[in-house]
């Protein structure tokens, strides 16, 4: 998420959260973007859109209805793309670490384009539609990047921005029941995985997915009939329109990566801490760009990893703190604010590896003042994705 | 005397040499869920524009100016266990601290409730 996180001075809240369109010429905006502003959102810039940061409920109450019941949150903004072409798994293997060619049909996994020092240039999902057709969801600000560098790279293979697409995530313990109503095959749909189905008429694709932590999906509609789909969603008793400020902080407590933050080209996979997403076959076959530190960082251990940092007292401590273990300065925070499920201020940091165990005390530099914090175990609250009952 | 704002959204009640100092209704609208207040400690000393308090909501944190110059004399303890006081009750119970004025003409500057309301419609 962009850098609304830094400390700023009251003229610059004023510009984040009010909506002073005419100070974001440039910006894009959604389908959704009119309902938005029906529904109160306060709109602000987001990686060249205008997005709604919250609604009147406020970040608090949208992020606690999402772990409670269920929320709906416009990611339209993400970019939607289509690769097809023969052989297009392999080569889109050539790109990143999954066992893309081992996907079968409707199912989804979570990779990363890596750079050739080993860094991350985005992190994606990966649906496999059918041979050689695959439709990936990747960083609203890194489109422009991904789609030059899988242009570059990727011989023969139709590339598509499906700009006509937006997306909702619907996430919460409540979603299976409230769209299983809308749409009954979606409820023993199994995690990572996509199907078609017809919601209101419409042919929607729909991935048990999400980023909140919570069992969801992600829903892809035309944009023609998305402020449609969308009201009917919302007129379900159970769901709330959540911004994207509780989509941070929800994401921030489950554990999970933020392009920009925990990710980007400097930090490799293994530093933020996702080696669960590169498979054993790809481990060991390696040919994907930066292999060599990565699978080097994986024999010996890499220098700093990720971390969950738990703040001892009730002080945010936010991306850019420094860390230190005495006078040594041992880390930064790449995320941080308030956990309203935890209850407390939440934080995830890249530190020395040698500190990384849960319990080891850390001291965060806010403001001038040295605060205590210890390594925490992620995610701050468990992870409830769906799981068949066998 | 009449309470009297600040350009930068606070809320001054002047007594004598003694300010109370608190944010206001439309500050705390703006912020949101305040979860955390960093207020001074008493004795502190500033001048009129310094860095005084920080006020975090879920989201990001935001400074607050010293309206005035003065010493801190007194600071909200309820602040520090119940920082959404402010979200609550702004203008009362979420009041931030109290300083003394070291220069009263300072006090020409701010403005009275119909000027602060007539200031933020122009501002949003």
């Amino acid at each position: 998420m962009g850098a609304d996180h830094r400390l700023v001075k009251w003229c610059d809240v004023f510009i984040m959260l009010e909506p002073k369109l005419d100070l974001m010429p440039d910006n894009k905006q959604t389908a959704l973007f009119s309902l938005h502003q029906e529904l109160g959102g306060k709109m602000v810039p987001f990686a060249g859109y205008e997005m709604p940061v919250q609604y009147p409920l406020g970040i608090m109450k949208e992020h606690l209805h999402t772990r409670a019941s269920a929320g709906l949150f416009d990611v339209s903004h993400m970019g939607q793309v289509e690769l097809s072409g023969d052989n297009v798994e392999a080569k889109l293997e050539t790109l990143l670490p999954a066992n893309v060619q081992a996907l079968k049909p409707g199912r989804i996994k979570y990779s990363f384009f890596t750079t050739e020092e080993g860094g991350v240039i985005d992190d994606l999902m990966i649906t496999k539609d059918g041979e050689g057709k695959l439709f990936l969801v990747i960083n609203a600000g890194c489109k422009e990047k991904d789609l030059a560098h899988m242009r570059a790279h990727l011989d023969s293979v139709q590339i598509v921005e499906r700009d006509d697409l937006g997306l909702v995530a619907l996430q919460g313990p409540k979603a299976s029941a409230v769209l299983g109503r809308l749409a009954p095959a979606v409820i023993e749909q199994a995690f990572m995985s996509c199907q078609f189905v017809d919601i209101g008429g419409v042919n929607c694709r729909v991935s048990r997915s999400g980023y909140s932590g919570e069992d969801g999906y992600e829903i892809s509609i035309p944009n023609t009939d998305l402020d449609r789909i969308v009201r009917l969603l919302l007129a379900e008793e159970e769901v709330e329109a959540i911004g994207l400020g509780a989509r941070d902080s929800l994401r921030l407590e489950a554990g999970l990566c933020l392009y920009g933050h925990e990710l980007d080209e400097t930090i490799s996979p293994v530093e933020a801490d996702i080696l669960w997403a590169i498979p054993k076959s790809r481990r060991e076959s390696g040919g994907f760009p930066g292999a060599e530190r990565i699978l080097a960082e994986m024999a010996s251990g890499p220098k700093r990893i990720r971390v969950g940092i738990k703040p001892e007292g009730r002080a945010p401590m936010r991306e850019g703190t420094e860390l230190f273990h005495g006078e040594e300065k041992v880390g930064v925070i790449k995320s941080g604010g308030f956990g309203p499920s935890a209850g407390h201020p939440v934080a995830m940091a890249l530190v020395q590896s040698d500190l990384k165990e849960v319990g080891t005390e850390l001291e965060a530099e806010v403001r001038g003042k040295r605060l205590p914090c210890k390594v925490a175990a992620l995610p701050f609250v468990k992870q409830t994705y769906y799981r068949k009952s066998k | 005397m009449a309470r009297q704002y600040s350009r930068e959204h606070e809320w001054l009640d002047v007594e004598g040499d003694v300010a109370l100092v608190g944010i206001t209704e439309f500050a705390q609208e703006q912020l949101g869920d305040i979860v955390f207040i960093d207020l001074p400690e008493v004795g502190d000393e500033f001048d009129k524009g310094d860095d005084i308090a920080v006020v975090e909501s879920v989201k990001a944190a935001s400074d607050v100016y010293a309206p005035l110059t003065g010493e801190v004399i007194e600071v909200n303890d309820l602040l520090a266990d119940e920082p959404a006081t402010v979200n609550a009750s702004a203008e009362e119970d979420g009041w931030f601290f109290k300083m003394s004025i070291a220069d009263k003409s300072e006090l020409d500057e701010l403005m009275t409730a119909d000027e602060y309301k007539a200031f933020v419609e122009s501002e949003s």
